[in-house]
């Protein structure tokens, strides 16, 4: 499978699970949410070798750490 | 993975909550989850006109998107913060956000308006790239409200926004920022109410909002922030989380249920602190009285407030070219790399 997120691509061999996958590349799932095509996974859903899914990052920054 | 509601397949969990939801019922969940927040911390009349602040990122937008359909009149604002593709990806986004829903969406533009922009105006001022981004934007976003004449002021901070935020309050003791850090913050003469909707939903779920909803939103991090105090907060935060669920939402919420009242916000008109014992701090101790700036009328304790005195530096011409000078050699620099 091809895993994609803004930043780098990495292949992996499936089947496995999503928490396998994060669980492989260190990933925190609560950091990301893991999509396929315009769906949503569970970490407990499989992933299999021909698919293409991404990690998107979802801790945002910025100023906000002042805008209380 | 089944939904919590229907028992169909679950596009969403909600680990915190020991919760699953499919598409339509995550949905649901979050406008119920906004509703609630809104009618418990009395954010939002009916009848009030609501300026959201919106960045381009998932918050503010899904923010945007839920006012607009629980029924409130809601229009956005946008900084241009000058910050290379970053701030014109994101304009674009947010612009199109508002042609989709048919909504008013008034932009300022850091350069033009007040003459520096963020990355150059805090080279010249010496300041911190997020500091003077967030004085920008709170003092920008203020006047904007106070301008038009809109009731409240949204911000789209969410739960993980605010835990992190409490862990750095606490960490450093900062009792001021403790004192301030609540989801409504009262309209007082020269500041227009604000409010924070989103402070029971977290970071994922704003992202899968999102997703679930087609919302397109700009998902690379600003490229100033990288490595910021917050984001290793967050991180930290994130790492207690995934072993014991529901952490920073008891952290936060205990601190508002238990801690909150023991800080008194300065310049309110709130009676003594709810519990007056050896740990209730004061924060209203040697706060000197607001005034208008002298420079653009916002009220301040200074006789300059500090808005005007970040563009006083942001804008000098000398510090300017050094800041420009300093900005062209690092861009040669990264292109030899």
């Amino acid at each position: 499978m091809l895993l994609r997120n803004p930043r780098r691509e990495v292949e992996l061999d499936g089947p496995m699970s999503v928490r396998s996958v994060l669980a492989t590349l260190d990933v925190n799932p609560e950091s990301v949410i893991v999509i396929r095509s315009d769906d949503l996974l569970t970490n407990e859903m499989q992933v299999s070798d021909d698919d293409v899914i991404e990690l998107r990052p979802v801790i945002s920054g910025g100023s906000w750490e002042s805008a209380t | 993975m089944k939904c919590r509601v229907c028992k169909g397949p679950a596009a969403v969990e909600i680990r915190r909550h020991n919760a699953a939801f499919c598409r339509d019922h995550f949905l649901g969940h979050l406008r119920s989850q906004v509703d609630r927040t809104i009618r418990k911390f009395d954010m939002i009349g009916r009848d009030d006109r609501v300026l959201v602040a919106v960045s381009g990122g998932k918050d503010s937008l899904a923010l945007w998107d839920l006012l607009l359909d629980l029924g409130y009149a809601a229009d956005g604002l946008y900084i241009g913060l000058g910050i290379g593709e970053y701030s014109g990806e994101s304009q674009r986004l947010a612009e199109g956000f508002a042609k989709s829903r048919e909504a008013t969406f008034r932009v300022v533009d850091m350069m033009d308006t007040y003459g520096y922009d963020i990355p150059i105006g805090a080279r010249a001022a010496r300041r911190a790239t997020c500091g003077t981004c967030g004085l920008s934007k709170r003092h920008v976003m203020n006047d904007v409200a106070r301008r038009h004449g809109y009731d409240v002021l949204a911000t789209g901070h969410n739960l993980d926004d605010e835990a992190a935020t409490l862990f750095g309050n606490v960490l450093h003791w900062n009792v001021d920022a403790l004192a301030r850090q609540r989801p409504v913050l009262p309209g007082t003469d020269g500041f227009t109410k604000k409010v924070k909707p989103l402070i029971r939903l977290g970071e994922r779920e704003m992202a899968a909002y999102c997703v679930l909803r087609g919302i397109d939103y700009i998902v690379e991090e600003c490229p100033m922030v990288g490595g910021n105090t917050g984001l290793r907060y967050k991180e930290a935060l994130n790492g207690i989380e995934q072993a014991s669920p529901g952490t920073k939402h008891q952290f936060f919420f205990g601190f508002l249920d238990r801690g909150a009242g023991r800080f008194r916000l300065p310049h309110s008109d709130d009676g003594p602190a709810d519990r007056p014992d050896d740990v209730t701090v004061d924060a209203r101790e040697d706060v000197p009285d607001l005034r208008p700036c002298a420079e653009c009328g916002a009220p301040t304790t200074a006789e300059v407030c500090a808005f005007c005195r970040l563009r006083g530096l942001a804008t000098d011409p000398e510090r300017v070219e050094v800041a420009l000078a300093r900005e062209g050699r690092n861009r040669r620099r990264r292109r030899r790399r």
